[in-house]
């Protein structure tokens, strides 16, 4: 008996290890080839520079295209998924009969189990010929339909943890807005939404994480043009994508381009760490506020 | 005392939760500008009967009521009647202190605000009114952009307080208003309900006898959903005409 508790310990323990083990090991590869990308390409080059075009005769090294670009991706998905989330979250809080939020809330969860890359394909070859009647502008490949559809990917992220914060918001406070003479939309963003703000910047927060990193929309959908641009009609580059198109390639392993993508994924990680970390010191700062 | 209007009325009045018939053939009538209290052991509906003068009971599943409650002679559950607009001629008091996790002064402004009133003048002028009509303004007056969340138990109820009375309702309903606070606390409370029946028609649940004896000029005793007994506090206090009432008055259960 004390044998087998023994092992089933050591066991779990092993488990717990080795997660660590491995997050620890791909910030070391991240760090240690980037570093050696560092010697050779100073730093404010990489951060000042207003081009990346480590593939070509020219060679420059700076990031800001691919940061340009995967920020303009995820504003505009973001721009989709906040107002339609917040607004279901609201929906299957303040208005929705029990029954109406047991088909909705699993429907909901259905696009979040649709694989990215056929998101993927749904942008280019349905959302962008759809923006092209409208917009005749826009390019084949562009940052808008590839953020659109992210953004529809990631609703039901920002839907259902803000859903959990509104929720979470004390019985008391929902009658004191009733008890004033509220409608039920004046109660659900004067009193709720408020209240529950916390939880809902924390949703956005790891739903912008999630766009960051997100890779297979953008590589088919965006474009891979590396473009210092807030333009969100014509090609661009995000970050990951960069990452795939060099991986993809016949880059020669340890040379100064292989190298890029390491530089690159540090930048990302930079991103989603920071993200993450606010997202977790804001639970904690505001969360006990209303227990 | 003389006869006054009739504010609130029930007739025939049913409710029920489900298959709980929570209130069963309720007849009672409150005279304006004063106060009555609902006094009963747990779960005989008394908070529920309170509830449904500004139909509070609304958003619970499966809650039904037949007959009618009246308000000026006019039915509450007609069609026709806005909830919302019922609200702000009923105000409402919580057990719990419940203040928005806002300033004082966005709490007490708050039912004006939703009624589109911007006016920061007018604004101001009802919260320093209802904030001295609560018999709260000289301990906030200084700290009106705090959080409302940081004043003590008391001085939170004291504002849940203002910021009913800040829409000017004709009626208060309090739920229990004083149970979560401490003696002085509510020795203030009951104070203010004193002053206040001068103004308004005052409906109070409460599980303290004596607090019933201080504040009341009618107590309404139910037991098990039904009302047993209604009458002027102190002939009931004194006389009750029930063996219920009498046994429940006098501790025996409850």
């Amino acid at each position: 008996m004390r044998t087998s508790e023994k092992i089933i310990e050591g066991l779990l323990w092993l488990s717990a290890v080795i997660t660590i083990l491995v997050t620890v090991g791909i910030i070391w590869v991240l760090l240690s080839e980037s570093i050696s990308f560092f010697r050779v390409v100073p730093l404010s080059d990489f951060l000042t520079e207003k081009e990346w075009t480590p593939l070509f005769a020219d060679k420059k090294f700076g990031i800001m295209p691919l940061v340009t670009g995967t920020l303009l991706t995820t504003g505009v998905a973001i721009a989709v998924a906040l107002p339609i989330g917040l607004t279901i979250a609201v929906y299957l809080n303040e208005y929705a009969h029990a029954r109406m939020k047991q088909i909705v809330k699993p429907m909901l969860e259905v696009l979040a189990t649709i694989p990215t890359v056929v998101y993927g394909f749904f942008a280019l070859t349905v959302v962008t010929p759809f923006l092209q009647k409208i917009i005749p502008s826009l390019a084949g490949f562009n940052a808008l339909s590839a953020g659109i559809v992210m953004g529809i990917m990631i609703i039901p992220m920002i839907s259902s943890l803000s859903e959990d914060a509104i929720s979470s918001v004390p019985r008391s406070l929902r009658e004191a807005a009733y008890g004033m003479g509220s409608t039920r939309l004046q109660t659900a963003f004067g009193v709720m939404v408020p209240a529950a703000s916390s939880g809902i910047v924390v949703s956005v927060i790891l739903a912008i994480s999630r766009a960051v990193g997100e890779t297979m929309i953008v590589a088919i959908a965006a474009g891979q043009q590396p473009r210092l641009t807030l333009n969100p009609l014509v090609p661009i580059e995000t970050i990951t994508t960069y990452i795939v198109q060099v991986s993809m390639g016949d880059v020669p392993r340890g040379s100064l381009e292989y190298k890029t993508i390491f530089a690159a994924g540090i930048t990302l990680f930079v991103f989603t760490f920071a993200l993450n970390n606010l997202s977790f010191w804001i639970k904690k700062k505001y969360q006990e506020k209303y227990d | 005392m003389s006869k006054k209007e009739n504010k609130l009325e029930a007739k025939n009045l049913d409710a029920y939760y489900g298959d709980f018939h929570a209130l069963k053939n309720i007849n009672i009538a409150m005279e304006e500008k004063a106060v009555t209290a609902f006094i009963g052991p747990s779960g005989c509906g008394k908070s529920t009967f309170l509830r449904t003068f500004n139909r509070m009971n609304d958003y619970i599943d499966g809650f039904r009521i037949e007959g009618q409650i009246l308000l000026d002679g006019r039915d509450i559950y007609n069609k026709d009647i806005r909830v919302d607009e019922l609200r702000k001629e009923v105000g409402m008091v919580f057990q719990k202190p419940n203040p928005f996790p806002k300033s004082i002064f966005e709490n007490v402004v708050y039912g004006l605000k939703i009624q589109g009133i911007k006016k920061k003048s007018v604004l101001e002028e009802a919260a320093e009114k209802s904030l001295r009509h609560a018999a709260l303004w000289d301990e906030v007056k200084d700290k009106l952009n705090k959080s409302a969340l940081a004043l003590s138990g008391g001085q939170q109820q004291r504002l849940c307080i203002a910021r009913a009375l800040a829409i000017s309702p004709s009626v208060l309903l309090m739920d229990e208003p004083a149970s979560a606070l401490d003696p002085i606390s509510t020795a203030k409370i009951e104070e203010l309900i004193y002053t206040l029946k001068n103004e308004y028609t005052i409906v109070i649940v409460t599980h303290n006898m004596q607090q019933a004896g201080r504040v009341s000029d009618y107590t309404a005793f139910f037991y098990m959903g039904e009302l047993v007994e209604h009458n002027k506090t102190r002939t009931m206090f004194t006389s009750p005409k029930d063996e219920r009432t009498q046994n429940y008055i006098t501790g025996r259960f409850g």
